[in-house]
């Protein structure tokens, strides 16, 4: 990446982390720099900003967030972070022609880079997270090396409820639990109902359901 | 900037240098790892760091002050307002509380608009932020919603930005060294703060609110408070008062600064919290170190504007 692209960035990372905080809590010892598929609950629009800002500096290169891409196409800014800034993955929500949506984060972790998923591939209103989509299970079976690495955010629906145009500052938490895998008994349910399991137990005991 | 200002920072930091080599000779002692010496030496480490960015922004002149105390109001209400239990409809009140309330009462501050910056917080903004409050349509414990962000606006914009606003103060015979009043204020609330922990960790027995704070005793109280109200009274020669007078003001100053931080302490069991937030690592969150400036400075400023302008 260009060095004024990564200055851009975490200039933007650092504004996130003045109004969100986005502190990084470690339930486990970090797994170094191999490479993950980080995946979270998803309540706002700076969920992605967040978990970037909450990662160490050395790895921002490597870590790609999978976003939608008639967000992030939307205008020039939105386009500059996603493409020149943050390497996004650009994924089409709704499928269109013959190509599977998840063929580009394939790619991504073809080429040894971590991403950062929403399985539920929308934003929610709640603190927990709602029932997660199927993308997570076909990647942890066609890529049974890489660790699943859930993220809990804490706080951040506050920060930005829906239909909010700016956001507030408050003190959001980035919670990493320990590495995760796909077990030889699991089925496509139990393996996304155990994600999100794993997501849940990150988060502090009050809003726990 | 005057001289004497730096001579003080400097005594500050040979002060610190002296806690800081205690604490290493203690760390290194066979009993050096027990909790409290492991939170004292965290806790010297971060006065280094406050005591930096308050000497500097004073030194670099007013603006720069009036910038770190936007920050410090800012970074105070964001730790309050995370604690405080919000609904998606506040979030209109709550942006008009972080980006208009904040920069604009220190611009007023800046502008030295003393008949607007005293009001501000508690009168246009008391019915500006109700009334948008009111046109969400929530009524849903509308007053205890409301009340909890004007709480919040009044500890933390409100009574932060009058420590700043000593700056403003236009004292016969003291001018352009309003800094210095302002760094004499900083540090009788700071040090009265430390000499009741120290005192009270020594002698402490009877717990003055134990519901609230487990660390406020009698004995700490009493005692550090009496020290440091001597030390602001032997420190008169950098203020605009005599001996006695600078014993008074330091003793109100200590006082105020005591009901600061009792009172705080209650807000924050109500909020169920032990500590404000972590970015001051030993001392908790900003506003665990700043609760007694927040109630003691608009006492102190009202107190030398009425005597001594």
């Amino acid at each position: 990446m260009k060095r004024i692209y990564a200055w851009q960035r975490d200039l933007l990372l650092s504004l996130v982390r003045l109004v969100a905080g986005a502190y990084p809590v470690c339930h486990v010892p970090r797994a170094g720099e191999t490479q993950q598929i980080y995946f979270s609950n998803h309540t706002s629009h700076i969920d992605t900003l967040a978990i970037l800002a909450a990662l160490p500096r050395s790895l921002r290169d490597s870590v790609r967030p999978v976003a939608a891409r008639d967000y992030w196409n939307a205008n020039a800014l939105k386009r500059h972070i996603a493409q020149k800034l943050l390497n996004v993955v650009l994924i089409d929500r709704r499928r269109e022609g013959d190509g599977d949506p998840l063929d580009p984060v394939r790619d991504a972790l073809t080429k040894g880079h971590s991403v950062i998923i929403f399985p539920e591939g929308t934003r929610g209103t709640d603190a927990l997270p709602q029932g997660f989509k199927s993308g997570l299970f076909h990647l942890a079976s066609e890529f049974p090396g890489i660790a699943l690495t859930p993220v809990y955010l804490e706080n951040l629906q506050r920060i930005m409820p829906k239909g909010a145009i700016w956001p507030i500052p408050l003190i959001c938490k980035v919670h990493f639990g320990a590495g995760e895998a796909l077990r030889a008994t699991d089925d496509k349910s139990a393996f996304l109902t155990r994600m999100r399991d794993a997501i849940v137990a990150l988060a502090p005991s009050a809003c726990s359901d | 900037m005057p001289e004497l200002f730096w001579k003080l920072i400097a005594g500050v930091a040979g002060f610190l240098a002296v806690a800081t080599v205690t604490g290493a000779i203690l760390a290194a002692r066979p009993n050096g790892k027990s909790a409290t010496i492991v939170n004292l030496n965290e806790r010297i480490r971060a006065w280094w760091g406050m005591v930096a960015v308050m000497a500097i922004a004073i030194g670099l002149g007013e603006t720069a002050t009036y910038v770190v105390f936007a920050l410090l109001s800012f970074l105070t209400l964001r730790e309050f307002i995370t604690l405080t239990p919000t609904t998606p409809s506040d979030h209109s009140t709550l942006f008009l509380a972080f980006f208009v309330a904040v920069p604009v009462q220190y611009i007023l501050l800046g502008i030295n608009w003393y008949g607007m910056y005293s009001i501000f917080v508690p009168v246009h903004l008391f019915f500006a932020m109700s009334l948008v409050s009111a046109l969400t349509q929530d009524t849903r414990d509308f007053l205890s919603r409301n009340a909890r962000i004007n709480w919040a606006l009044m500890v933390c914009v409100y009574g932060l930005s009058h420590a700043a606003a000593l700056l403003t103060l236009d004292i016969p015979g003291y001018r352009g060294q309003n800094a210095l009043l302002l760094f004499y204020f900083l540090l009788v609330v700071q040090i009265s703060d430390v000499l009741q922990y120290v005192v009270g960790k020594l002698f402490g027995k009877r717990k003055i609110a134990p519901v609230l704070s487990p660390s406020k005793t009698v004995e700490g109280f009493v005692g550090g408070g009496a020290l440091a109200t001597l030390c602001g009274a032997a420190l008169c020669r950098i203020t605009p008062f005599g001996f006695g007078a600078a014993l008074g003001m330091s003793f109100a100053i200590v006082l105020a600064g005591f009901i600061g931080g009792l009172v705080l302490s209650a807000v924050k069991r109500s909020l169920g919290a032990k500590d404000w937030g972590s970015m001051l690592a030993g001392h908790g969150g900003m506003l665990d170190r700043v609760d007694s400036i927040c109630f003691a400075a608009p006492v102190f400023f009202h107190l030398v504007r009425f005597i001594y302008v």
